[in-house]
Parts: C-alpha cells; sequence; structure tokens
C-alpha cells in the first residue's frame, strides 16, 4: 500500500455532471479517464505522477464498477505495451509514467505502437520532471513525440484545461489512429483548483467482448512489408487527420491583444508563468485579458503550419516561449515562416535561455528584452515589474551565502538503508575505497553527506549492470547498488541474471525495503504485506537463485550494523566465483510507521501492555566529536549545546522524532565509538509483576545511588 | 492588515518554505480551505519530489477575491519581489526564502521558526559547524517588511501538536491574511485531525506573534556551594575554592570554579588541588596586560585534559541517581509507564589494560599471549542493562575504581600527554604570548573514546609538530589556529593535511623539540 492514501479524494471521482470538483491536477485526470469511458489504465509510479499511480489504486473499486482495467505495471515498457489492446478494437486506454525517465525505458513498445498505429485512443499522461523539484536528467518529451510521430498535447496548467485535454486527446487518438502523450509539468500535477465534472462513462467495448470474439489485421503488425506502409500512413493520412482535428476542436487558442503588431507564441504549460510576466508588466490583467496578442500552443506536436502562419502575418515580431532545448519549435516556426513567406521577425531563445526552468523571473526578462527590440515604446510606458536585485546584491543577503546549509534529501529517521551505507563505510574503513556503482532510489542519497559512497547512476534498476565493465581481476571488487524497486523494474535481467552469465566477479547490493519506497511506497512483488488486488511475497532471493546466481546471502534487520558489515566484508573478500549478492532486507521505515503507529497506539488506549524502544545520548559523556553523525545522518540525531562551560564543542542529542530503529547504538558498538548512547525501552501499560520488580530494583538502585550521592563530595 | 493587499489587480501571494515531513503541505491545504471557504478563489502548487525525504521543499498559494463570472489567472510560482507573506518552517529556510528574493522590504511579511533543524553538513563536522542563526535573523529584519519569528517547533511540541499548527496560527496572528481568527480555527475544525492539539498549538502561535516573545539567555552561574563528602574534604574543597579568589586573576575565576567542579566530581579534592597548582604555574606567567587570556584558557583545557574520559567515568556517570531522572525526563516517559535503559559498551584490549595497574597493564600489553586471549574473551560489544540488578551493579562496580584511579595506567599516560604538553606552553609563554594561548587551546583536538580518542591525539600531535616549522615566525600563533581550525573541520585529516603542507613550504630556522 502506497504512503499516502487518496480514500478520501477518490470519492470525488463519482461526482456526476454539473457537481464542482475540487482537488489536485492529477485527481482531476483521473476524473477526466472516467468521464471520457476509459477502458484500462495502467502505468509506473514515479514523480510527478506518482499520485496518480496511487489514486488509481485507491479507485479500483470505483473503476471496476465502471468495467476499467487497472494495472501496477512492472516498468513502464510494460505500462506502454499494455496499449496494445487499442491496436485492433475500439477500447480506450491509458497508461502513465515519469518522463523522460520512464519515457526512455517505454520508447520500444511506443516505437511499435506508433507505427502499426491504433484503433481504440490510447493517452499517455506524462509527467514531465523538468525544472526545480526534479529528480531526473533535464530533457524533453518532445524528442520521443517527433521521432516517433506521437502527438503532444501541453494544456494551460489549470484544471479545466487539463479536463479538457484528456477528453480531447482520446478523440484525437481515434481520429488520427495514433498515440497521444499529455505532458503535465510538475507543479500542474499539484496545483488545487476546482472544474465542473461531467458524468463517468462505462467504456462502450469492453475487454472481455475483444476476448470472446479476437480480431486481427496483419497491416498492424511491425514486420515487412507492413512497416513500410505505416511510414506512409503516418505521413498521408495520420498526420493530416491529426491536423484537421486540431483545427476543427479548436485545440490551440489565440488570445487577441490591442498591440496586435507583434504577438507571443506558447507552450500551453507556460501560459500562466506568461500571463503573470505580463501582468507585472501591466500588459495583462490578473482576469486574462492580454494587451499582447497570444497564441497558445495546447498541441506542441504536430504544429499546425497555416494557424502558425496566420498569427504572425503582419506582425512586425513575434516572440516564441518554448521551455526547454533544443529549441525544437523556435526551429520549426522559422521553417514555417520561411516557407509561407511570412516576414515576420521571430525572437525566442536569443532574448530568453536556451536551457533551464521559466520561472517567472526569466519570463520577465525575456519579455522585457523582446520588447526593448520590437516594441519599446510599449516598454516605456509599462509597469516596471518588482526587482528583487537590489535586496539580493545587498551586504546583508550576500552574507548569508555561507550562512545557509544546503539540505538536499536524505534517508528518512529510522531508515533502514542508513545502516547498509554505515556498514559500507566501516567496510571501506578497512579494505579501502571500492568503485561503487548506484542505482536510482532511496539508495542513492548515500551520495550525499554524510555517507559520499557512489560514483555512477546509469537508471533504474540498472545499477549492477553499470558496473559490468568494471569485472576484470584486480585488487579490489567493484560493488554495485540496486533497490527492490529497481530490481524488479528490469534489474533482475539486465543486473543480476547478466552478471551470472557473464560470470561478473563484483559485489551486487540488493536493498530490499519491501516497497518502491523513494516514488511513495507502492506494492512490488517482493512486498510483504498481503494487497488484495496483487500478488505479493515473492522473495528477491528466489528470484536470484532462480537466475543462478549462487553466491547470495540475506541479512534480514539491516540495524545489524556489524553483520551487515561482516556480510560485505565476506562478500569483498571470497573466493566464490560468480557475482556476490548480498540482499539487505528490512521494512521502509516511513512505511512501516503508517502502519503500525495506528495499531501501537490503539493498543495502548486498550490497556495492552506495549513496549516503544528510543535512544538517547548521556551529555555528560559525549564529548562532541560527531563521529556517530558521519556514520548515521539520521535527522533525529543531532547536536545541542552542553550547558557546560568547560565543553566547547557542540554534544550529540537526539530528538522526540526517534523512532527507536536502533542505527545509532549499533553504529556507536560496531564503529567503537564511545559509550554515550543508551536505548530507553518505555513500557506502556507495564504488568503487575513488571511493576512490583521494577519497585524493588528501584529500592535496592535507589539506596545505592543514595549512598553515593551522600559521600559524593560536590561544588555546586 | 486589511484587503489593502488583495485589489481586483493581484492576488494574495504565500509562499511556505518547509523541509519534507514537516507538514508544508497541510499548512498549504488550509490556506487554501480557509479561502474557499470565504468564497475567495485559491490556487495551490508544490514540487515535493525526493524533496519529501527531509529536503527543503516549497508550496505556494495564491489566493484572489473573485468577481462574478470571471476565473483569474494565477501563477504556479512565486514571483521574487512580489510575495507578500512567507512562511518558513525552520529558520534556516527563512534565509534560503531571502536569498531566493522571496522576501522583499516594500511587500513581504516573513513568518519563520526560530528553532534549527541543524543540515547533515553542519552536525558532522568534529567541532561545532552549525550555521551562524543571528545572521539569518539579523538579515530577516533588514529585508523584510515584518519579520515575525518564534520558536514554532516548541510551541508544537508543549501543545501535543504539529509546526504546521502553530505557524497556521503565526499567520492568522500576523493579520497579514484578510480572515477572522475564528475562520483559521474553523478550518482546523474542519479538516478533522487532531483537531484539539492543533487548536492549542494554533492559539500559541497565534499569541506568539502578537506578543513580542523575548528570549532569555541566562548564563550558568559558577558554582560555590560545598556538599557531601567528610568534613574534611568540604573545608579542603572551600580552601580551594577560596585560593581561586585570591591566587588567580578575575577573567579565569569562573572558569576555575566550573574546573574545580568537574575536578572534585572526578576524582577527589587533592586532585582538585593539583589543578589549581598546575593552573598558577601558567598564571605566574601571566599579566594583566595581556587579559589574563592564557590562565582563562588555562584553566579550562587542563580541567577537560585531567577529567579524561575513562570507563571508571562512565560507568559513574550512568549509575547515578540524577541520571535516572534525566532519562526518564528525555525520553517524556508518563509517571505510569517503566522505563528501562540499555547501555552499548564496545571495549577493547587498549581500553582493558588502561584500566588495569599501570605495571600490569604494560605487561599485559606486551604479551602477545595474554593480549590475545583477552582481546578474544572481552573485545566485543556488549550491551548492559543499568535497570536491572546484575548491569547496574557491574557498572556500579567498575565506578567503585575511583579510588585506585592514580594508579592505573591510562592515568600514567594522561599524566605524561599532561605534563608535555604543559611544558611546551610554558616554554613558549614569555617569548610568544599569543602562541602559548594557541598551543593550550590546542588540547581541544583530545576527546571522545576509542579510535576517535587515538585521532584526535595523532591530531593534537601532528598540529603541535609543526612547530619546528613555525619557529622565530612573528606569525606562528595564526599558524597554530589556522592548523587547529583545520583538524576540526574534517574527520580524517584532509584538510589539516593541506594546511600542514603550507605551513611545509614556509621558511625555517631553528628546530624545537615536540611532544610525544
Amino acid at each position: 500500500m502506497a504512503e499516502r492514501s487518496f480514500a478520501r479524494e477518490v470519492q470525488d471521482l463519482k461526482l456526476t455532471a454539473g457537481q464542482e470538483f475540487r482537488g489536485e491536477g492529477i485527481l482531476a485526470v483521473t476524473k477526466a479517464l472516467l468521464q471520457s469511458g476509459v477502458g484500462y489504465v495502467a502505468g509506473y509510479q514515479g514523480a510527478p505522477i506518482s499520485h496518480l499511480m496511487d489514486v488509481l489504486a485507491d479507485a479500483q473499486d470505483i473503476m471496476a464498477d465502471l468495467g476499467v482495467h487497472f494495472e501496477a505495471s512492472a516498468s513502464e515498457s510494460a505500462a506502454a505495451s499494455t496499449l496494445a489492446a487499442s491496436v485492433n478494437y475500439p477500447i480506450r486506454g491509458a497508461v502513465t509514467w515519469k518522463s523522460t525517465a520512464g519515457t526512455n525505458v517505454a520508447s520500444d513498445a511506443l516505437s511499435n505502437l506508433s507505427s502499426g498505429g491504433v484503433m481504440g485512443g490510447a493517452v499517455i499522461v506524462i509527467g514531465e520532471d523538468y525544472g526545480e523539484g526534479s529528480s531526473i536528467m533535464q530533457e524533453r518529451t518532445h524528442a520521443f513525440a517527433m521521432k516517433s510521430q506521437m502527438w503532444l498535447l501541453d494544456p494551460r496548467p489549470n484544471l479545466p484545461c487539463i479536463v479538457r485535454a484528456v477528453e480531447d486527446a482520446f478523440e484525437l487518438s481515434e481520429a488520427s489512429n495514433t498515440p497521444v502523450m499529455l505532458e503535465l509539468r510538475i507543479r500542474a500535477c499539484h496545483v488545487h483548483g476546482s472544474f465542473i465534472a461531467k458524468d463517468n462513462v462505462k467504456p462502450k467495448f469492453t475487454l472481455a467482448e475483444a476476448l470472446e470474439i479476437p480480431r486481427r489485421d496483419t497491416g498492424r503488425i511491425v514486420l515487412p512489408p507492413a512497416s513500410f506502409i505505416h511510414e506512409q500512413e503516418k505521413i498521408k493520412q495520420r498526420w493530416p487527420a491529426a491536423v484537421k482535428f486540431i483545427r476543427e476542436r479548436g485545440m490551440n487558442e489565440t488570445f487577441p491583444g490591442e498591440y496586435d503588431d507583434i504577438g507571443i507564441i506558447l507552450q500551453g504549460g507556460m501560459y500562466n508563468g506568461v500571463m503573470r510576466a505580463l501582468q507585472l508588466f501591466g500588459l495583462a490583467d490578473i482576469w486574462g485579458e492580454s494587451k499582447i496578442p497570444l497564441h497558445v500552443l495546447n498541441v506542441t506536436y504536430p504544429l499546425i503550419d497555416e494557424d502558425l502562419a496566420a498569427f504572425c502575418r503582419g506582425k512586425r515580431a513575434v516572440l516564441m516561449v518554448e521551455e526547454g532545448q533544443p529549441d525544437y519549435l523556435e526551429q520549426a516556426l522559422h521553417a514555417i515562416l520561411r516557407k509561407a513567406d511570412v516576414p515576420t521577425k521571430l525572437c525566442g531563445k536569443d532574448v530568453l535561455p536556451m536551457g533551464g526552468e521559466y520561472t517567472a523571473l526569466v519570463l520577465v526578462d525575456g519579455i522585457r528584452k523582446f520588447l526593448d527590440r520590437h516594441a519599446p515604446a510599449l516598454l516605456r510606458d509599462a509597469r516596471t515589474p518588482p526587482d528583487p536585485g537590489p535586496v539580493l546584491r545587498s551586504d546583508p543577503v550576500k552574507a548569508l551565502l555561507p550562512v545557509v546549509p544546503p539540505r538536499p534529501p536524505s534517508f528518512c529517521t529510522g531508515c533502514p538503508e542508513r545502516p547498509i551505507f554505515s556498514a559500507m563505510k566501516l567496510v571501506q574503513q578497512e579494505l579501502g575505497e571500492h568503485h561503487v556503482a548506484a542505482d536510482i532510489g532511496c539508495h542513492l542519497f548515500s551520495i550525499n553527506a554524510p555517507f559520499n559512497i557512489g560514483a555512477t547512476t546509469m537508471g533504474y534498476g540498472l545499477g549492477a549492470s553499470s558496473a559490468a565493465a568494471m569485472q576484470v581481476k584486480a585488487g579490489k571488487r567493484p560493488i554495485s547498488i540496486m533497490g527492490d524497486g529497481g530490481f524488479w523494474h528490469n534489474g533482475l535481467a539486465s543486473g543480476v541474471s547478466n552478471a551470472v552469465f557473464n560470470k561478473h566477479d563484483g559485489v551486487i547490493l540488493l536493498v530490499d525495503n519491501h516497497y518502491s519506497a523513494a516514488t511513495g511506497g507502492q506494492d512490488i512483488p517482493s512486498s510483504r504485506a498481503s494487497n488484495a488486488n496483487r500478488s505479493t511475497n515473492h522473495p528477491i532471493e528466489a528470484a536470484v537463485r532462480g537466475v543462478g546466481a549462487a553466491w547470495v546471502r540475506r541479512v534480514d534487520h539491516t540495524y545489524s550494523v556489524a553483520k551487515m558489515r561482516d556480510t560485505l566484508r565476506e562478500a569483498l573478500t571470497s573466493t566464490a566465483p560468480g557475482p556476490k549478492i548480498v540482499i539487505a532486507a528490512s521494512e521502509c521505515m516511513l512505511n512501516k510507521q503508517r502502519r503500525e503507529r495506528p495499531q501501537f497506539n490503539a493498543a495502548v488506549k486498550r490497556g495492552e501492555r506495549r513496549v516503544k524502544p528510543r535512544f538517547g545520548v548521556d551529555e555528560d559523556i559525549c564529548t562532541g566529536d560527531h563521529a556517530c553523525i558521519r556514520l548515521s545522518g539520521c535527522p533525529s540525531l543531532s547536536v545541542k549545546d552542553s550547558g557546560d562551560p568547560l565543553k566547547e564543542d557542540p554534544v550529540a542529542a537526539i530528538d522526540n522524532t526517534c523512532v527507536g530503529c536502533g542505527n545509532c547504538g549499533e553504529v556507536a558498538e560496531a564503529a567503537v565509538l564511545c559509550p554515550s548512547f543508551y536505548r530507553a525501552d518505555i513500557v506502556h501499560n507495564p504488568s503487575a509483576w513488571e511493576r512490583w520488580l521494577d519497585g524493588l530494583r528501584g529500592k535496592i538502585i535507589g539506596a545505592l545511588q543514595r549512598r553515593r550521592d551522600a559521600s559524593r563530595l560536590a561544588l555546586a | 492588515m486589511d484587503g489593502s493587499l488583495a485589489t481586483a489587480e493581484r492576488p494574495i501571494a504565500i509562499a511556505i518554505l518547509a523541509m519534507g515531513g514537516q507538514g508544508g503541505g497541510v499548512l498549504a491545504d488550509w490556506i487554501v480551505a480557509l479561502a474557499e471557504t470565504a468564497g475567495w478563489f485559491a490556487q495551490s502548487t508544490s514540487v515535493p519530489g525526493v524533496a519529501q525525504r527531509t529536503g527543503a521543499t516549497i508550496y505556494y498559494v495564491e489566493i484572489m477575491r473573485p468577481q462574478p463570472g470571471r476565473q483569474p489567472v494565477l501563477s504556479l510560482m512565486p514571483v521574487p519581489g512580489d510575495v507578500d507573506v512567507v512562511i518558513a518552517a525552520e529558520l534556516m529556510e527563512a534565509g534560503r526564502a531571502i536569498q531566493r528574493g522571496l522576501v522583499t522590504p516594500d511587500r513581504t511579511t516573513l513568518i519563520a521558526s526560530a528553532h534549527r533543524s541543524l543540515a547533515v553538513l553542519e552536525k558532522a563536522k568534529p567541532g561545532d559547524g552549525r550555521a551562524d542563526a543571528g545572521a539569518v535573523l539579523a538579515t530577516a529584519a533588514q529585508v523584510a517588511k515584518r519579520f515575525l519569528a518564534a520558536d514554532m517547533q516548541a510551541l508544537a511540541e508543549r501543545n501535543g501538536s504539529v509546526i504546521s499548527a502553530a505557524l497556521f496560527g503565526a499567520l492568522a496572528g500576523s493579520f497579514a491574511l484578510p480572515f477572522e481568527r475564528a475562520a483559521f480555527e474553523a478550518t482546523i475544525r474542519a479538516a478533522g485531525v487532531g483537531v484539539d492539539g492543533s487548536l492549542r498549538a494554533f492559539a500559541a502561535g497565534f499569541a506568539s506573534v502578537s506578543a513580542a516573545a523575548e528570549a532569555v539567555l541566562v548564563a550558568e552561574a559558577a558554582p560555590t556551594i560545598v556538599s557531601g563528602g567528610s568534613e574534611a574534604e568540604r573545608a579542603e574543597l572551600v580552601r580551594a575554592v577560596q585560593r581561586v579568589e585570591k591566587e588567580f586573576p578575575a577573567p579565569a575565576r569562573d572558569m576555575l570554579r566550573h574546573g574545580l567542579r568537574r575536578l572534585v566530581d572526578f576524582q577527589d579534592v587533592a586532585y582538585a588541588q593539583e589543578y589549581l597548582d598546575r593552573v598558577a604555574k601558567l598564571a605566574a606567567l601571566d599579566s594583566a596586560g595581556n587579559s589574563y587570556a592564557l590562565t582563562a584558557e588555562a584553566a579550562k583545557q587542563i580541567a577537560v585534559a585531567m577529567s579524561y574520559d575513562d570507563v571508571i567515568r562512565v560507568a559513574d556517570l550512568k549509575t547515578r541517581a540524577s541520571r535516572t531522572a534525566r532519562v526518564r525526563a528525555e525520553v517524556a516517559a508518563k509517571p505510569d509507564q517503566l522505563v528501562g535503559t540499555t547501555e552499548f559498551f564496545h571495549p577493547r584490549l587498549e581500553e582493558i589494560c588502561a584500566t588495569l595497574p599501570a605495571a600490569w597493564g604494560l605487561a599485559l600489553e606486551r604479551s602477545p599471549f595474554c593480549s590475545g586471549l583477552v582481546r578474544k574473551t572481552f573485545e566485543h560489544g556488549r550491551r548492559i542493562r543499568t535497570g536491572t540488578l546484575g548491569g547496574f551493579l557491574t557498572l556500579y562496580a567498575i565506578s567503585a575504581l575511583k579510588p585506585r584511579r592514580r594508579t592505573l595506567l591510562r592515568h600514567r599516560r594522561e599524566q605524561a600527554h599532561l605534563d608535555a604538553w604543559l611544558a611546551l606552553v610554558t616554554q613558549r609563554a614569555a617569548s610568544d604570548y599569543r602562541l602559548a594561548v594557541e598551543l593550550t587551546r590546542c588540547r581541544r583536538l583530545v576527546k571522545g573514546y576509542s579510535d576517535t580518542h587515538a585521532r584526535g591525539q595523532s591530531k593534537f600531535a601532528r598540529v603541535v609538530g609543526a612547530l619546528p616549522l613555525l619557529a622565530g615566525r612573528a606569525d606562528a600563533a595564526d599558524w597554530i589556529r589556522r592548523l587547529r581550525d583545520a583538524a576540526l573541520a574534517d574527520e580524517d585529516g584532509k584538510m589539516l593535511e593541506g594546511a600542514l603542507a603550507t605551513v611545509a613550504t614556509l621558511s625555517l630556522p631553528e628546530p624545537v623539540g615536540t611532544i610525544p
């Protein structure tokens, strides 16, 4: 079960025509899918669309009532392949993932899908992970649309427009027999707003009907000669059909303005940012009235040549606002204008930056340059936008530069992965630094302080294969890391099986935290929880042994730092042939707490005996060296003033967010650090016998303590 | 403030800077609900991503008074220079908001929790790596139109709630939004989660920004009251305290009293007198012209050096009645709950030898067979449950070795190190006073247990070992200070290595002896 529950929110998916829906962007997408009569939905989680997968999982009952099939796919490539159901049958399907990481994975299926084309509407909801908050390489999905000739929608980021784009996408897909990608940027995924709902629609043609009366058409299968015909179809039929639909439906929008000798052409997703920039110049109002004409590309691929030429014709200059690089749209627009013989000057990446997120300040700056070149009179009369420059350049603010520390994401309090890297640090202290190939997942936080472990990351589940070249005889072995999420996504084949087959000698460390944790705690095949809708509890150990791994060690309690260290040392020094596989298994603490805390509190409330462990530091024993923090980095382990004038450095302290995982005590013990850590077991509702025993102990210990206190000479 | 912010032309812009897990999303949701209930139009966005995992993250809300039949076009991200309210759920996040240009004097009300949640880089330094909170507070007061700060985390904890509730209260108390307090409270009630605690924290947050809360730092008074022990011991200790008054310059007296307290607690009153004797030798070389800096520093460092951290002291501290009470308070145990503590020890051969009488300890260290045997038998992690009689008595027995401490190997070694260090300081005091002070301060590098202690000693030796290279230089003291700072900057001494390499390139006359 995922980290965040949408059990309450999904009830809004049942809203009927005329009711107001309020919520997050991706929740609106789900409602739009149901309003569009979608037949099946699949996808793979990952920010910014993780919540969409969580919403869908929580909405399974509602979808089942409508006859909609939902799958949590094994990977984006599995999700993309799911769309094959729309090739031969008039069934609408939708899939979703994080892009461009997920689109890379899905590309093989997408190329085949878009070659043969679709009959039922096929929509891919793309979470464009670009700009602030992104966790991946900065690329554009646009290139995939161009190379496979799939259509790309980039709607204005408000709920009514997003919902309309979903509905239009299915129709466009069907009208042009082409899969359609709907791109939502990070903030659009999480934007809160409202729209007026329509009734949900059951799919017109069901999957059961397809199974019972199967159809086939070799003309849709990607094999010569059909594949050559597909290419011609794309050019001669599907493209013109798409252009016709987009124009007739009015998917792109033109907003007139009084200064019509200039104009701005923009991606739909850029609309709110551009409007805010124009508002700051006094060239637009908050209600969407712009003094400069705008042409909004809610469809960024294909471009509609006639419409663009028509918008530009008669204008001295237009500004193309296109986020990300390369400047595909600007280049295309140049070609369009030249072919149509329109002499309008085109600005774009010459006044706006080539790469990086188009924030409001960037847009303000770009629009200022554009106006300065092509409408200086307008700029003179315009309002001066707010400028934080003087404040930012002031001495007190500049003085903050060395003060404010960076705060990258890290392991949570009590995370079971922290002790794994503590153990790795200890092993490396013994055996020297090793080449460590990292992967994608929470474990990648190891690259930051205090662990500083990991040299490369090549993609989800690719930790082991990214150490493939390093499998030569040498004084040290390579270590590769892979999470359970990446393992089931593709790492079992690309990493483990590949290592067995190629007789790798390195160590593969599999981090099994029972979930796809980094994306929000979704279940995977090796999850331990029972899930009514999925088959879980398939152990990773059985899987790796199944593909031929012989040297496999499993540590079922990663918090045993000494055991973890010894197992890693054994893996690094063993003479056994083949890959040395260490499975480090303990449940993600975030999910464990979410599961166990309510149970614990309820039991305590019922009067049952429960023990809660917590850790602490004796401040008079701690000397303030902070070696424990360098081996742990736990958010609940921090430092504070000792209150002792003889101690210059702050001492370690554990706050009340401690979940009692035990890592700090284990680290102190395994690393032979210091005896200042203690574990306090807090017994809720102790038994009568326990109370009696505690009282007796207290009497004897108290007497001894009093005796010594009395004889202790003290200065106070 | 009324609605002067909220004109027909522009929305009210609110940015929330928080760390993952602090409930910044909840706060944003409350603001949205508050505005929508009042009939306003509200839009919120966030960029959680992996930043949810304890990293810095930002939530952004715009609210707009509606006009019939019209939909406002709102921004999905804050515009630097154009934000009305910034809420920072931690002090350095307030600093980050300022650095992003979100706080400007013409517009922004900055509401910040003054508490610190230290970043890993701050707390991992072997010395004190904490960022300068004062710099952020000072800058915030300068660049914000209004700056309201209080320890919202403490207010929330005190009221059994989370920081988002206290911050929501502070937002209401700032009157930056055109909504009544009752509307804020109704929003919390409507959300229906942990309502009572949230409302208490809300009220505390509200009050904290309405009345200027002042933080009062009370410096700990130097101890003067004598208790416990025999009459003779008490009399001797009183004499020692009087000695401080009579024999030492005023600037060093407080520190000397702290030192006395530490050492009488560590060993006995005779040991405390030894301490005063040692400091007195350096004080004799000191002068008012130097503000007695050497004496004050020596008072601190000698006390720390003499109260070295050995097993006896750890066992003593862990078996005290005051400790039992402190643990209960620290883990917030209720009266009807039992608390049992487990201690983590990992004795090494070195510590075992050090706790033996000097001759035995040395013999054991020299015998490979015996030390191997001891290593095998004793050298592994031990968990001692101090709440049980067995566990308590084990530590109690170890702490009972205190009267014999001076005969043990550890004590002999500590004395030798101390004497060599003080000889070096004494030797320099006449020729280069500043250098002597810096050398005194270097003792700070030696701390911790086991490996950490060994590493500290080695750093100390390397810093002091640079003396021959610095001999005769007017800036020798500055170099020693730089080396010490470098040694404190990281664990494995890379910075120190670099600094030493620099020192090696300096010109170098006369060689001088160093500490072993």
